[in-house]
């Protein structure tokens, strides 16, 4: 069917093995470190640049129509942690490991500038975080896939938890439970059941046969497939995106690790991988299960954002932003046409680097100011012109504007509902964009455009630290230039749809 | 007798039974608290070396059973001395052999009073647990089976805890009365076959209702040890009284005999019997399952918790067991094996807090994360490993079951899918508390981190939580063949029968 599935273009390639381990080394080394600070933050930002590093040394092998393989431990037969680079894993390596090296640096200047206590923790768990995520980009079969998605559910524990007061005991327990739940009632199921059905675990190399054999009754695989949707709770689809809100307790590069890059990445990664690779979209038609995903998932877009709408506190409208955001790709993918899939899979990179900014921006008023609600932001944007700057393109992303790089997923998306022949969702993507500028255009405004509340001087208020309002600009001005040549990142969509 | 490849030369088995008994009897005479605590490390170490052939020597390929010894021991009863091991038996002689001398590692500073004597009731402890799994003579069997009593007995009831004659007695009684149905079963197998020898009484075409008789026997007695739920009060008491090793063996070893027990002598003994009852049996495991995950989840004491969550990890044993395919069976005794080291080290984890805080309560132990970073990252892995998280031991035992359970029944697998979902929440409710507790914890900085013998004591049981996590196919082809025979003897069994009733008709 397509030109991968022969075996000479699958490679052993044990760097795979390296990008892996370079963050689990990291971590490691970092809590070597306890004290010395600087040595430590040296530790980490090596890491994370290396890891970019050996992802950009994949691109070429995939870009020529290479998998490149490496199995690290052979359990049962069938069932092995191996790992894979293909054009899917590369979409979310390469937003995890570009991310991280800028979010290592923000969080320096964020956990300092407010002298957060136990950082040797928060690096630690921020870099077993980023093994968990990579991971899970890079697995090859779904219990390798299982193995790091649960490393990550375990090791951002503590990042939630990291202020350690009731609110965050609160917050992580809420995290932990929702989490670990699902996966163990839905995934492990899943998981074994097609251990069972289909002998081994190994995902295809299309995204049209799927994984189960075609004998398999119906109702079992309708079964499986909720079991995968409902499984990956880092996914935020409502009903079971209460954690997402409840982790926003954590700090902001937390937050900005969590809701752009790990966590709900790891999320919708697993679920549209799961769909694509276990399913298969051949299955998916022939029982028709993407109109209802896609159904389903709208109810989530449109119900978010209008929780969204009511949120004063910058960090828990962005958090509900995200969980409608989250949906366009599962949205996307469920479309089950070409350019529903490209526009949702590209959005896993748009809405990483436009969504980190925007976390960015709140840690940066928050060390600047100590402010989370956007009702007391009114006017700031005089006092931080760079940092709101950023806060506009990125809230144009979100939005779908032209030439950042939202609109190119819209694009798409509008493209997919229109071929699918879906008005409903057409209808649903128009009404949330109307949704996503009611809630971010306001931001924006006010804070260039309001006045102070009364009784605030405007002097004294200046830029958060360069270490942080740099990221921040690298991360907005990668959003535009993704938005501008999207070809880049699509190549590799491209190659997973063929 | 040509199910047995007898041992030429060195009788290994022998030896491994009556080395800790020698060492034993040495203690009798020379007392010293130091003498004792080093010789008894001694003795078990150069035990668990010498099993160490048992796996090399070991022939994967074959069905019979190897290693074996036979002697006449009481003609006129035909009781004989028969020793063997086969896939099944293997890998718990050597969990047996391999985590004594840890226990005493364990017990080093734990026991203060008559040390002498601990030590003599561990070095007897382990002559009965050996004994009991390589024995292939029912009569021997038993008596190793009645022998361990005694020093478990007394473990609890001298060096245990402000309960322990409670305990110690109510664990004596239940045991008592499982054997006394099991030595029932024995007689009256002795009597259809005229021998003890456990292998002339498998495949046998026994009457039904005999059958069911001694399944309901056999199964009593074994369902106590394991326990399965309702037989499993005594346990937790048991649990809680115990010192440290206690607990470990106890956990690890004394819980195997009963599941054990049920693979060697109810599914080739009572065949009939066992394909009747096994759909009740399935659904009494789910219950333990459930019934141990939610008590655990209510647990303040450490160590009911853990206690506990060994009727929900045994719930699945037993559910691999009666499942009756190749998959559950070979999960079952994977299980066992993860339930002995896993569980094993909770306890030793337990221990340690206990040697330092002189109490068990949850309360009290929260937030020593911060003073014991050692100790939590060695409890993290092993509750880890306790709720099956990918990539370590338990994950593969419970893998195992639930594709044998799926295999066979789907809502039978799905009944016991929430037992996992109740197992991470309660191990990882205790280490939420035990690492960061809440914002009102006692005051720990007086608390030391791990000491070099601890750190000792707890890594091989790390080292077996990864390797089997990730590597498990030489555990699984040790028993492979051994599992894949009696599956296959079954299947035969169970075809006979059906052209027997079909004739009859």
């Amino acid at each position: 069917m397509d030109a991968v599935s022969t075996s000479a273009n699958i490679v052993e390639n044990s760097n795979l093995l390296l990008a892996v381990m370079i963050p689990l080394v990291g971590s490691l080394g970092v809590m070597t470190m306890k004290n010395h600070p600087n040595l430590r933050e040296f530790i980490s930002s090596c890491a994370s640049i290396l890891l970019f590093i050996i992802v950009l040394s994949f691109i070429p092998s995939v870009l020529h129509g290479k998998v490149l393989y490496y199995r690290i431990f052979s359990i049962l037969p069938g069932l092995s942690v191996t790992l894979r680079a293909d054009g899917f894993s590369m979409i979310f390596a390469l937003v995890a490991s570009s991310l991280w090296m800028i979010a290592v640096y923000y969080s320096m200047g964020y956990m300092r500038g407010l002298q957060e206590h136990a950082q040797t923790r928060f690096n630690a768990c921020f870099a077993l975080a980023i093994f968990g995520a990579i991971g899970v980009a890079l697995s090859d079969n779904l219990f390798t896939l299982y193995l790091f998605y649960e490393i990550v559910s375990v090791c951002t524990y503590p990042l939630v938890a990291h202020h350690q007061d009731d609110e965050g005991y609160m917050g992580a327990r809420k995290y932990i439970i929702y989490l670990t739940t699902t996966a163990k009632l839905f995934l492990l199921p899943a998981l074994i059941l097609i251990y069972v059905l289909v002998g081994n675990l190994d995902f295809p190399h299309n995204i049209f046969t799927g994984m189960l054999p075609s004998d398999t009754k119906s109702w079992v695989v309708i079964m499986l497939y909720i079991f995968c949707l409902l499984g990956f709770a880092k996914n935020g689809v409502m009903p079971l995106h209460h954690w997402l809100p409840g982790a926003m307790v954590a700090p902001t590069p937390v937050s900005a690790l969590l809701h752009a890059v790990a966590v709900v990445k790891v999320g919708v990664f697993c679920t549209t991988r799961t769909m694509l690779y276990v399913f298969g979209i051949n299955t998916m038609n022939a029982l028709n299960l993407g109109v209802p995903t896609a159904y389903f998932v709208s109810f989530t877009i449109i119900m978010a954002s209008v929780i969204a709408l009511s949120k004063d506190n910058l960090k828990s409208r962005l958090a509900y932003s995200t969980v409608s955001q989250l949906s366009y790709i599962i949205l996307g993918v469920a479309l089950l046409t070409p350019h529903s899939i490209d526009g949702g899979l590209i959005h896993i990179v748009n809405h990483a680097f436009s969504k980190i900014t925007l976390f960015f921006v709140a840690g940066a008023i928050y060390v600047a100011t100590r402010k989370k609600n956007i009702s007391e932001m009114s006017g700031l944007g005089r006092s931080m012109p760079f940092t709101f700057g950023a806060f506009a393109i990125a809230s144009l992303s979100m939005i779908g504007a032209p030439p950042v790089a939202g609109f190119v997923t819209k694009w798409y998306l509008l493209v997919g509902s229109m071929e699918a022949h879906q008005v409903g969702i057409l209808l649903v993507l128009i009404a949330s964009t109307v949704l996503n500028v009611a809630y971010f255009a306001p931001v924006a405004y006010k804070a260039f455009f309001g006045k102070r509340p009364a009784g605030e001087v405007e002097t004294g208020i200046q830029e958060a630290p360069l270490s942080m309002l740099i990221p921040i600009l690298i991360a907005a001005t990668v959003s535009v230039i993704i938005g501008i040549y999207p070809n880049f990142m699509m190549q590799f969509v491209k190659a997973v749809t063929g | 007798m040509d199910c047995l490849i007898l041992k030429e030369g060195f009788p290994l088995l022998s030896f491994l039974i009556f080395f800790p008994l020698a060492g034993a009897v040495v203690l009798f005479f020379f007392s010293g608290e130091r003498f004792a605590r080093w010789w008894t490390l001694c003795i078990t170490t150069v035990e668990a070396i010498a099993s160490l052939p048992l796996i090399t020597g070991f022939d994967t390929t074959t069905v019979k059973f190897q290693f074996a010894e036979m002697h006449r021991w009481i003609p006129q009863w035909h009781i004989n001395y028969i020793l063997g091991v086969d896939g099944i038996s293997i890998l718990l002689v050597l969990l047996s052999t391999l985590i004594m001398p840890f226990c005493v590692l364990a017990s080093w500073r734990y026991i203060k009073t008559r040390v002498t004597q601990f030590m003599i009731c561990l070095l007897i402890m382990q002559v009965s647990m050996v004994g009991l799994f390589v024995a292939l003579d029912f009569m021997l069997f038993w008596v190793f089976w009645e022998f361990m009593l005694i020093p478990m007995y007394l473990l609890i009831a001298v060096w245990g805890g402000p309960r322990k004659e409670y305990a110690s007695v109510k664990f004596f009684i239940y045991t008592m009365a499982g054997s006394v149905f099991l030595l029932v079963a024995i007689i009256a197998l002795y009597l259809k076959n005229g021998s003890f020898f456990i292998p002339d009484m498998m495949w046998k075409n026994y009457s039904t209702t005999f059958q069911m008789l001694v399944f309901l026997a056999f199964f009593l007695a074994f369902a106590i040890k394991v326990p399965m739920f309702p037989f499993h009060t005594w346990l937790p008491a048991a649990h809680v009284e115990a010192p440290t090793a206690g607990s470990v063996i106890l956990a690890s070893v004394l819980l195997k005999m009963g599941t054990y027990g049920m693979l060697r002598f109810c599914l080739p003994i009572t065949p009939e019997a066992t394909f009747t009852l096994a759909p009740y049996i399935l659904w009494l495991s789910i219950a333990g399952i459930m019934y141990g995950g939610f008590t655990a989840l209510a647990q303040h004491d450490m160590k009911k918790l853990v206690a506990y969550s060994s009727v929900g990890h045994m719930g699945f044993v037993t559910l691999g067991i009666f499942i009756l395919n190749s998959r559950g069976i070979e999960g079952a005794i994977m299980q066992m094996i993860n339930h002995g080291v896993t569980t094993g080290a909770l306890f030793l984890c337990v221990g340690m807090i206990y040697e330092r805080t002189h109490s068990r309560e949850l309360r009290l132990a929260t937030g020593v994360g911060k003073y014991m970073p050692w100790y939590v990252t060695f409890l993290a892995f092993f509750s880890l490993s306790s709720f099956g998280f990918p990539g370590t031991n338990s994950f593969i035992g419970e893998f195992l079951v639930l594709a044998g359970t799926f295999t066979v029944s789907k809502p039978l697998a799905l009944a016991a899918i929430p037992g996992t979902v109740l197992a991470a929440a309660y191990m990882l409710r205790m280490l939420q508390k035990i690492i960061w507790g809440g914002t009102d914890n006692p005051d720990q900085s007086y608390l030391n981190d791990l000491g070099f013998r601890e750190i000792i004591t707890l890594a091989p049981f790390l080292f077996f939580v990864f390797w089997i996590g990730l590597g498990p196919q030489p555990f699984i082809d040790m028993m492979h063949t051994s599992v894949v025979n009696l599956l296959q003897q079954l299947g035969e069994w169970q075809q006979h029968a059906s052209v027997a009733a079909l004739i009859l008709q």
